[in-house]
């Protein structure tokens, strides 16, 4: 395995290896502000139109959102794996369970896609073929409308996470990583944790709503 | 008038709003001129002083900078409160309109003109006439964009949202034309989303609302209304519906189904009537209000809210 | 560039010649001069637009232009000038270039990622560039909904595109300086030793940080608005208005900080050392700039006073703002007070700082004015609120932005400016600017609208002397292209140190080489120890100077 040197600007390897921690935490937070002002939206909307947002709420597929959060959340735990084996030098278990996280993710992606299917067949889509159920008002679009912008937002990050893990699969593959260095995994880690705690705070904004137990 | 022969430094002064801030802008102008001429004499005198071929004396320069970074700031934070008190509590007067006011219009945005509806029926466009020394309310919408109505010459101005009401309020106290002007972008012809506030005479202007040709008020359009868009069929003595009498109702407090406690008010109707029952669930009847968003415009909105108004033993104005 | 470079030792300039050593460079000093050519790009764009302005309003009928097209243009321009001039301006050119120089590193953290936000930024500018040939769009630079969502007729989708991958350029360099700054510093260089610039940075960046992402987000839903003409601002579905104003300004507001935190940074670095003395109470100085910085996320309601939000909103947000004015007059004081004792010098960057100091506490003064609400209410969307921003933003950024070229052009480019030429454009901008933007402030207070294309006949004569000075401030920018250029090809050769600084980008050769310094510099004092007794000064090397 070739010996890896660190880039020009940085002392030693070390000190790239925190640099780009710190990188990835600093771009997190960004993320977290951009989501958080879509979720604050949100919040503001369900307080001013809080029968509206139940009745609409009730009819968004908790089943699918929940095996969702399920397929992610393993995702995560297979990331993890992934680098634990790089810290051990375990290059076909990295890559294999890479593997194994990348698909995690495009399955979710199925499930979404399928979840906007039968999305659109029961008319829940704005601008395209929204129609009011008896009894339901204007606010009620209004919560289908960030339905949509949320989850489309969020798909798009698991999306790039997938492309990123594909291509820390083929680094993983020509042998990049060793013991001492797989900081770029470290790094794709916390993306790619981040993208599965949005989705936790997503679904509880979109699904819980109006099931209440009483 | 004479301002054409000169430079125009001031705008006039018409209304009691307009002395308020006009005081306050003195003021503030004033303790700028006191501080600018601080900053800069120090700044100028210290350059000719201490400039590069002087032989002032340089030694002994401040050690600790610390007193004096406190006092300057303990002293701007000193000077900034009292401002701040001062403009608040002009603001808190200027924005929360009197109890009864003299005079109550509604104000209709939209692009690019102002509706104005006095209670006697009396409607223009783009003029707005008020008797001088009478408070006046304005009750505001827009039906399209934000607006912004605004008298330079009473200091006063406030933005005209779509689907809410905002108020102003003022008391003019010359009489004369004093420019309206939209003060938030609407479009292409937002230069000339303009008009008057004609302030006359009690006299004049008693004058001026009887040769409007108006027979029946706001009040009275609003009961015709009533009547021919069904609502007398759910909200009268005999009707089998169980909801809500409206008499004396204007400026009640309402329970809802959810506990919350809302004030019967302008928004409160307006809600009502464009949200139905769905939305506002009053506690103790069945939330079957049809919702006549839609069906109904803005203008109509306000003529049923003064005639509800006209219900309450409360002569017009705010609860 | 070979011309430049002839008998120079090599530098960052002459190491490579070819088109793909510049397009694909990683040097962050390259980096510095290609955001430096987009940005003169397009402040000479954004100035255009305000030419066509100024000659529009010198008539009260407005008949230059077509009512649209003239709402389009001052749109254009704010867009122009926000984005794609002053919030690079300062940080994207001499942040970039001086960031590592001033803290002993070789290069930023990440100098693929420096390149890619200029590319990023380029995108943009092509977005924006599209914005304008199609037709522009007339909204003003604040997209207010529902006009911007469901009743403009212009590009407004085109425009938010540009603004929001603008936002990513801003977000990866503010990332990067973060990062920087926090882990490449060189042995020595405590946080409390670090030149106020570099503070000033680190401060601006955090706040490009927490508050673009909002501002792509809003941008966002106002795009998916348009495109699919429904929406979340969207009245009929219940949407608020004021929603979009919240989430608008909550950017807003600290972006305008992001707009003066720099200038502040380049006038802490041209005051102590044209004044030959340490800058007066430093720790005070780094402390206001934290301050501005965390309370600028807590006024934005400031530009909502008339917009419909409750009284107490009102007050609070006007407390917050007389707040934010605190750490602001305390850089003032302690710019004035670092005159004193001083042994004071005019150089044109000098000149550029004193102006600086001044209009920018013209600019806050009438600032404590629209903090206080009443007078806010009155002047609300008039003129006086467009002459307290071009006050700060122009009086104090553009004027700082070329006092840091003067004071940096022999480093950067090796060679020194023409003095006089430099001092008589300082003196000419100065003048230019007051004449332009003061009696703005009495148009406004008596009532003459922003973004009307006409405007009663009693305020030509107003008027016409604002567009004379304009006329006047646009001959003093295009000056500097005149000269500067000379320099670039006559111009005396500049030593490693012409101003005698004792920042550590002054230890290295000017210009620089490719790896800043061939080793690591050790610091040992803090930053502006100049002795205005004796003339003497000690670099941050800790090397004593006479």
């Amino acid at each position: 395995m070739r010996e890896i040197v660190p880039e020009p600007q940085f002392a030693t390897l070390e000190q790239q290896t925190e640099t780009a921690q710190l990188g990835m935490w600093v771009f997190i937070a960004t993320e977290v502000m951009f989501f958080g002002a879509l979720i604050f939206t949100y919040f503001i909307y369900r307080l001013t139109y809080w029968e509206q947002f139940r009745l609409a709420g009730a009819d968004s597929r908790i089943l699918l959102g929940s095996i969702n959060a399920a397929i992610l959340l393993t995702s995560s735990l297979t990331m993890v794996m992934a680098i634990n084996f790089a810290k051990e030098g375990r290059q076909q278990r990295v890559i294999a369970f890479l593997l194994v996280t990348a698909s995690l993710g495009v399955l979710f992606l199925c499930v979404k896609g399928y979840e906007y299917v039968l999305d659109y067949e029961s008319n829940a889509v704005p601008s395209l073929n929204f129609a009011f159920k008896s009894g339901y008002h204007a606010p009620s679009e209004l919560y289908w409308v960030w339905y949509f912008v949320a989850t489309g937002f969020h798909a798009l990050h698991v999306t790039i996470g997938v492309g990123a893990i594909l291509a820390m699969t083929r680094l993983a593959w020509r042998g990049r990583f060793s013991p001492n260095y797989y900081t770029p995994l470290e790094v794709l880690g916390l993306y790619w944790s981040f993208v599965d705690t949005v989705w936790l705070f997503l679904f509880a904004a979109i699904y819980p709503l109006g099931r209440a137990v009483t | 008038m004479s301002e054409e022969q000169w430079l125009p430094f001031w705008p006039p002064v018409a209304s009691n709003t307009a002395v308020s801030v006009d005081r306050l802008f003195i003021g503030e102008f004033a303790l700028s001129i006191v501080i600018l001429g601080l900053v800069f004499g120090m700044i100028i005198a210290f350059s000719i002083r201490y400039r590069r071929g002087s032989a002032a004396d340089r030694g002994n320069r401040v050690k600790k900078t610390w007193h004096w970074e406190i006092g300057w700031t303990v002293g701007s934070l000193a000077v900034f409160l009292c401002l701040f008190v001062w403009g608040a509590n002009a603001y808190v007067w200027l924005f929360e309109p009197p109890r009864h006011p003299d005079l109550e219009i509604y104000v209709i945005g939209k692009q690019w003109m102002w509706k104005m509806e006095h209670p006697g029926g009396q409607r223009e466009i783009d003029e707005l006439h008020l008797p001088v020394d009478k408070t006046v309310r304005l009750l505001m919408t827009s039906e399209d964009v934000i607006h912004s109505f605004f008298v330079p010459a009473f200091r006063v101005k406030h933005d005209v949202l779509p689907g809410q009401y905002e108020t102003m309020w003022f008391k003019p106290t010359e009489t004369g034309r004093f420019r309206i002007q939209c003060a938030q972008f609407c479009g292409t012809q937002h230069a000339h989303m303009i008009g008057d506030v004609v302030v006359e005479s009690e006299a004049e202007y008693a004058q001026w609302l009887t040769t409007q040709g108006v027979h029946a008020s706001l009040a009275q359009q609003g009961e015709a209304l009533f009547r021919a868009d069904g609502c007398s069929g759910c909200h009268s003595a005999n009707s089998t519906v169980h909801a809500p009498s409206l008499a004396g109702i204007y400026g009640r407090v309402v329970h809802l189904q959810s506990g919350e406690a809302r004030i019967v008010d302008e928004t409160y109707l307006r809600d009502c009537i464009l949200l139905g029952g769905a939305h506002i669930d009053v506690a103790g009847y069945p939330p079957v209000m049809p919702s006549f968003a839609g069906k109904i415009s803005e203008g109509d909105i306000l003529e049923l809210i003064s005639y509800i108004q006209s219900l309450s033993s409360q002569p017009g104005g705010s609860p | 560039m070979s011309a430049l470079a002839a008998d120079l030792p090599t530098s960052y300039l002459t190491e490579e010649n070819t088109i793909a050593s510049w397009l694909l460079t990683r040097d962050h000093k390259r980096i510095a001069l290609l955001f430096f050519a987009s940005v003169t790009f397009f402040f000479f764009i954004g100035g255009i637009a305000a030419t066509f302005v100024r000659l529009h309003l010198l008539n009260p009928a407005g008949v230059l232009l077509q009512p649209d097209m003239y709402n389009r243009m001052f749109t254009m321009h704010g867009v122009t000038m926000v984005w794609f001039f002053l919030i690079p301006s300062i940080p994207a050119t001499f942040g970039n270039f001086f960031i590592p120089l001033m803290i002993g590193a070789h290069d930023l953290a990440f100098p693929r990622l420096n390149l890619a936000s200029w590319y990023v930024f380029n995108l943009s500018g092509l977005f924006l560039l599209y914005t304008y040939f199609a037709g522009g769009v007339d909204t003003g630079w604040t997209f207010y909904a529902p006009y911007s969502t469901l009743y403009a007729n212009g590009h407004v989708i085109g425009a938010a595109v540009a603004v929001f991958i603008n936002g990513f350029s801003t977000i990866m360099t503010a990332l990067n300086f973060v990062v920087t700054i926090h882990r490449m510093r060189a042995p020595g260089m405590t946080w409390m030793r670090l030149p106020l610039f570099v503070w000033a940075i680190y401060a601006v960046s955090l706040v490009m940080l927490l508050a673009t992402p909002v501002l792509a987000m809003t941008l966002a839903l106002v795009g998916l608005e348009r495109f699919m003409g429904v929406g979340i601002f969207d009245p009929s579905l219940g949407g608020d208005p004021l929603l979009y104003q919240h989430m608008f300004w909550f950017y807003s507001h600290p972006a305008v900080y992001i707009m003066i935190l720099p200038a502040m940074g380049v006038a802490s670095e041209l005051i102590p050392c044209f004044s030959r003395r340490p800058v007066f109470g430093y720790t005070g100085m780094t402390f206001a700039i934290i301050g501005i910085a965390v309370i600028s996320f807590f006024v934005w309601a400031h530009h909502m006073f008339v917009a419909g939000i409750s009284v107490f909103s009102a007050i609070v947000f006007s407390l917050m703002t007389f707040f934010v004015a605190v750490p602001s007059a305390i850089k003032v004081f302690n710019w004035t007070a670092t005159l004193h004792k001083g042994r004071i010098s005019f150089d044109a960057p000098m000149l550029y700082a004193l102006g600086f100091v001044g209009l920018f506490t013209v600019g806050g003064l009438t600032g404590l004015m629209l903090a206080t609400l009443p007078i806010d209410v009155h002047v609300h969307d008039t003129y006086f609120v467009i002459a307290h921003f071009h006050y700060i933003m122009v009086g104090g950024t553009v004027s700082a932005f070329f006092g840091g070229l003067h004071y940096w052009w022999p480093k950067i480019t090796g060679r020194l400016y023409p003095e006089m030429w430099a001092r008589v454009t300082a003196v000419l901008t100065f003048l230019g600017f007051n004449l332009t933007f003061f009696p703005q402030f009495i148009l406004g207070y008596l009532g003459m609208m922003r973004r009307y294309y006409a405007y009663p006949a009693k305020f030509q004569d107003w008027n016409v002397l604002s567009s004379a000075g304009a006329s006047i401030l646009a001959i003093a920018y295009a000056l500097p292209l005149f000269y500067l250029g000379w320099s670039l090809l006559w111009g005396q050769r500049a030593s490693a140190n012409p101003w005698r600084a004792t920042g550590l980008e002054w230890l290295t050769s000017s210009p620089p080489p490719k790896e800043n310094f061939a080793r690591t510099p050790t610091v040992k004092v803090p930053p502006y120890r100049y002795d205005p007794e004796d003339d003497s000064f000690i670099s941050q090397d800790g090397v004593a100077h006479a």
